[in-house]
């Protein structure tokens, strides 16, 4: 079988595989559902995700440990990932295969050929890269202000980045003085400039890093389109706002196959990029067999990566297609060990001026992002973050955009957010009570499950209903519930209603209520006669009917005496009673009747409130709700504290 | 063809033969554009919507079963409602060879089955089994939760419990709902009502708790109905006697079994924890919702007088609130 072949069914396994992994995701008992598939693994194998987390937190978290393997693999074998498991990769080789198939030879050559501008994805690399490892920058600053041992691992790290950069060749040793340069930029930055908030490390790679745009893309786009009419993964139709963006940026990647096959990992991947680099020192790589070459070009006709193999081929741009394999008619291009007869280029084309445009440009997009103060008094209190979610600084630390959290939401409430915040709440996820068939289910932790990178922790049921152990620090929260009084029912318009309080799922319940009886509208009659249950009025008439739902009484009173009695019914002039009135009280009160209707008006309890938003879902008034759930309160900041404990 | 029906360049005049062509080609463009728009033209516009006539959904009662209840007392619900069936003479007085039966249960929240916020799965499948041993052809299980369907049904048991027994359980899907009005309802008026439940089926058994429920008073029989509408329903709370009379009218159903063995006295009707529950050992089944009903607020010390929907119920002729006069037939059983 030719390797090419191979290559195919790979690349087709690895892309069913995603699928059925996207599929799964669903909790339930059912094969097809999430009942111990690994769905997370091809952002586990990431080593962007890994390499991103590990410069914001300094650590690796669970099933990250996987891009390990990754990292090995490419080391010895170059960039296989692109060539061979990439979903997003995959289909990027589909779509430039079919838009360039009955394509001249001539014109699919000089279509592959290298170009300067694939650096380009390099500098993404660097620009999402940067504001991570400004962090890690900042971090050692901070440390060594203190911390002897925290001087000395800055003065360590600065110190390797010196020595590796005079071992290695000329090409790397700018780029490697430059990143040391840079630590040491920032690094004096946060020693300077005390702007806590401001200048703080930021994970941007998400947006990006062509693993969670696969992921967000698909489960959280075609899937619900494709699920609509056949509704085996959603039990209802998914609705997820940013689609707009997300399909933009998705689309566009592939149709730009088009005009330059794997448009996105030749210009765009930093993922690719990523592996580019470390996949610079491989022990296999593609070349040409020292022989007799025609020098016919056909190498460069297939070849997805844009390396060149028919001149120094570029080893960090080759994606391990293997098509030159195939189209070689000498049978030269081979994969080996040894150097390629017409000579490599190893390095990423970098420039020193885009280098350190790009570099700095990124250095300062992060405290730039964040002069707005949305992470700090100016923060969005409409912004909900799932439960166990981490601070807003260590949650923007560790979320990759990937999308698993609101594709396992059993309720559709978990949301991509859009710009709300800035570019960088982006395709995070954030609570919309609108927008789901329910608020956030009291016993679910499927988002903290899933979480590849812990931005939201697993929570146990235990810790987030407050219970067991942790009943001292109680339930989790993720907001407070606040009754927008102009806008309630009850409160605002003398109407009973109080649905908030029927479907609190606290107990006892967070919504407690205050009974009071309202004088209606025109509501002051005067007797023209008592007769047992029966009340007849002179004067304009009443509505009939109007006073019979069970919630209006009729009231007298004369001093500190008073009686009020249901209404069971009325005609235009008369109302019937559910027990009579003392006649001497009538008279007393000159025969003056009030109507009032029994009002119960919602008061929540914050000490009792977890902020789960199903009163806020299920409110009456549909559009913006009369009881709506806020940032106040909530557990992972105790900034946004709202009692005194 | 194509030739000659082109303009052809470079020939500044034009011959008679191509004028012709021109002409007629023009000619169907008027033409067509013209009855085109007489055709369509639509001269007044979109018109006010119109209120749909009544639908009557149809009436489920078995006239030869006639009104009546029974009480049965007992901790265990497998023994008490079969006590209860059998003193109203077994289930095959209701459900006979070949009957679609739907149950309609109370799967309203997502809360395990210990907390009886929402029919308890073994009492359905109990039920279930004894409405095929009477001969039904099909049992189908549904309701239209307020939390999320899927969670609700699987968090309750009530999907299982389904699964187990044989029956078909019928998730809300938006496409079984029907804008309609209901006769003699005063607030079901163009609005969706669950009627795809309802297709096919001969019967209906509607299946609910005793919980507390601080609008309306008490959540049992007839307020279960609620799960067969659709929409943003949740703003009928502003009339809610009203509503739930209503929906007592326009549902007839076969039997009703309403739950008493825990009632939920307090923080209802979502309850939450186990001490919102009082053990009260009681199982009523009876073919008047408003006489279930009447028993069940007993349980939670509430006479009809304290719920206007039973005293409005009454009025509109669904059942009686004196539940008495249907003379109960008591059973205890150990």
């Amino acid at each position: 079988m030719r390797i090419t072949i191979v290559r195919r069914i790979t690349q087709a396994f690895f892309f069913a595989l995603f699928l059925w992994f996207c599929i799964c995701a669903t909790p339930g008992q059912i094969f097809f559902r999430l009942r111990g598939w690994p769905v997370n693994w091809f952002l586990q194998l990431d080593p962007l995700v890994a390499l991103g987390s590990i410069l914001t937190t300094r650590t690796l978290y669970a099933g990250l440990l996987w891009a390990v393997a990754t990292v090995a693999l490419t080391a010895l074998l170059g960039r296989f990932f692109c060539g061979w498991v990439c979903p997003f990769g995959a289909l990027h080789h589909l779509v430039g295969w079919i838009g360039w198939r009955a394509r001249s030879v001539r014109e699919r050559t000089a279509v592959n050929r290298y170009r300067d501008t694939q650096r380009i994805k390099y500098y993404v690399l660097l620009v999402l890269l940067a504001p991570a490892l400004g962090g890690l920058a900042l971090h050692l600053a901070d440390s060594s202000r203190v911390d002897p041992l925290g001087i000395a691992a800055a003065l360590a790290i600065l110190a390797i980045a010196v020595a590796a950069s005079k071992r290695a060749d000329a090409k790397l040793r700018r780029p490697l003085s430059l990143l040391a340069g840079l630590a040491v930029v920032w690094a004096s930055a946060g020693w300077f400039l005390k702007l806590d908030g401001v200048a703080s490390s930021a994970l941007m790679t998400g947006f990006l890093d062509p693993i969670p745009l696969v992921y967000r893309s698909v489960n959280l786009l075609f899937l619900p389109l494709a699920d609509s009419s056949v509704h085996l993964v959603f039990a209802a139709q998914r609705h997820y706002e940013t689609a707009f963006l997300t399909a933009t940026l998705f689309l566009g990647a592939l149709f730009l196959n088009l005009a330059i096959p794997r448009f996105y990992c030749r210009f765009v991947c930093p993922l690719g990029a990523l592996y580019g680099l470390l996949g610079r020192y491989a022990l296999w790589r593609v070349g040409k067999k020292p022989g007799k070459c025609s020098q016919c070009g056909l190498c460069g006709s297939r070849c997805e990566g844009g390396c060149d193999p028919a001149g120094a081929i570029r080893i960090s741009e080759c994606v391990l297609c293997l098509n030159c394999l195939d189209t070689c008619n000498d049978h030269l291009m081979g994969y080996n060990t040894f150097r390629s007869a017409s000579g490599e280029t190893l390095s990423p084309d970098l420039s020193r001026r885009g280098f350190v445009t790009s570099a700095l440009c990124a250095v300062v997009a992060v405290p730039m992002l964040r002069l707005d103060g949305k992470l700090g008094r100016n923060y969005d209190p409409a912004l909900i973050r799932p439960p166990g979610s981490l601070a807003e600084p260590d949650f923007l630390d560790r979320c990759i955009r990937c999308g698993q959290c609101a594709r396992v939401c059993p309720t559709n409430v978990i949301q991509p957010d859009t710009l709300r915040e800035g570019l960088e709440s982006l395709w995070t996820p954030a609570l919309n009570m609108r927008a789901g068939t329910s608020g956030c289910q009291k016993n679910c932790t499927a988002c903290g499950e899933i979480c590849p990178t812990a931005a939201i922790r697993p929570l146990s049921l235990d810790e987030k209903l407050g219970l067991g152990s942790f009943s001292q620090s109680g339930p989790i929260r993720i907001g407070t519930a606040f009754v927008d009084r102009g806008r309630c029912l009850p409160w605002a318009m003398n109407r009973p209603c109080i649905v908030c309080q029927e479907n609190c799922p606290v107990s006892p319940k967070a919504i407690y209520v205050k009974e009071s009886f309202a004088e209606v509208r025109n509501g002051r009659l005067e007797a023209a006669s008592v007769s047992g249950t029966t009340v007849t009025f002179s004067g304009p008439a009443l509505r009939a009917h109007r006073f019979e739902t069970g919630d209006f009484f009729a009231a007298v009173q004369s001093g500190s005496l008073s009686e009020r009695r249901r209404i069971v019914s009325n005609s235009g002039n008369s109302l019937t009673l559910e027990a009579g009135v003392s006649p001497r009280l009538v008279t007393a009160a000159g025969g003056k009747f009030t109507l009032q209707i029994r009002l119960q008006a919602p008061v929540v309890d914050p000490d009792r409130c977890i902020g789960c938003g199903v009163c806020e879902h299920e409110c009456p008034v549909s559009g913006r709700r009369a009881i709506r759930v806020s940032a106040e309160g909530e557990s992972r900041s105790r900034k946004h504290s709202l009692l005194l404990k | 063809m194509s030739e000659k029906i082109k303009d052809r360049p470079g020939q500044s005049e034009m011959d008679r033969r191509d004028f012709l062509i021109r002409t007629a080609k023009m000619g169907v463009t008027v033409g067509v554009a013209a009855a085109l728009g007489v055709f369509l033209h639509d001269p007044f516009g979109p018109r006010a919507p119109k209120e749909k006539p009544p639908v009557a959904l149809p009436d489920f009662a078995v006239p030869r079963a006639g009104k009546k209840m029974a009480i049965a007392t007992g901790a265990d619900r497998i023994k008490t409602v079969n006590g209860a069936i059998q003193a109203l003479g077994g289930m095959g007085s209701f459900v006979t060879k070949g009957d679609r039966v739907l149950i309609k249960v109370n799967g309203a929240f997502a809360s395990p089955p210990s907390l009886c916020a929402t029919t308890n799965p073994v009492l359905l499948a109990e039920v279930v089994r004894m409405c095929f041993l009477a001969g039904a052809a099909t049992v189908a299980v549904t309701d239209n939760p307020i939390n999320d369907p899927q969670s609700c049904f699987s968090l309750t048991g009530i999907a299982e419990a389904a699964k187990s027994s044989g029956a078909e359980l019928i998730l809300p899907e938006e496409s079984l709902f029907t804008d309609m009005s209901a006769p003699g309802s005063q607030l079901i008026r163009d609005w969706p009502v669950f009627t795809g439940a309802f297709k096919g089926a001969t019967k209906l058994i509607g299946m609910a708790p005793v919980k507390d429920h601080h609008r309306s008073g008490a959540s049992m029989a007839m307020k279960n109905w609620y799960g067969f509408i659709g929409g943003r329903r949740n703003i009928f709370h502003q009339d809610i006697h009203t509503f739930i009379k209503d929906l007592a009218v326009m549902i007839k159903p076969t039997l009703v079994i309403l739950d008493g063995t825990s009632t939920m006295v307090s923080n209802g009707p979502t309850g939450g924890s186990v001490s919102d529950l009082k053990q009260t050992n009681t199982m009523i089944v009876s073919t008047d919702q408003v006489a279930a009903d009447s028993a069940g607020a007993r349980l939670l010390g509430k006479t009809p007088r304290d719920l206007p929907f039973l005293v409005k119920a009454e009025q509109a002729g669904v059942g009686t609130s004196d539940f008495e006069s249907l003379k109960p037939v008591r059973v205890t059983t150990g």
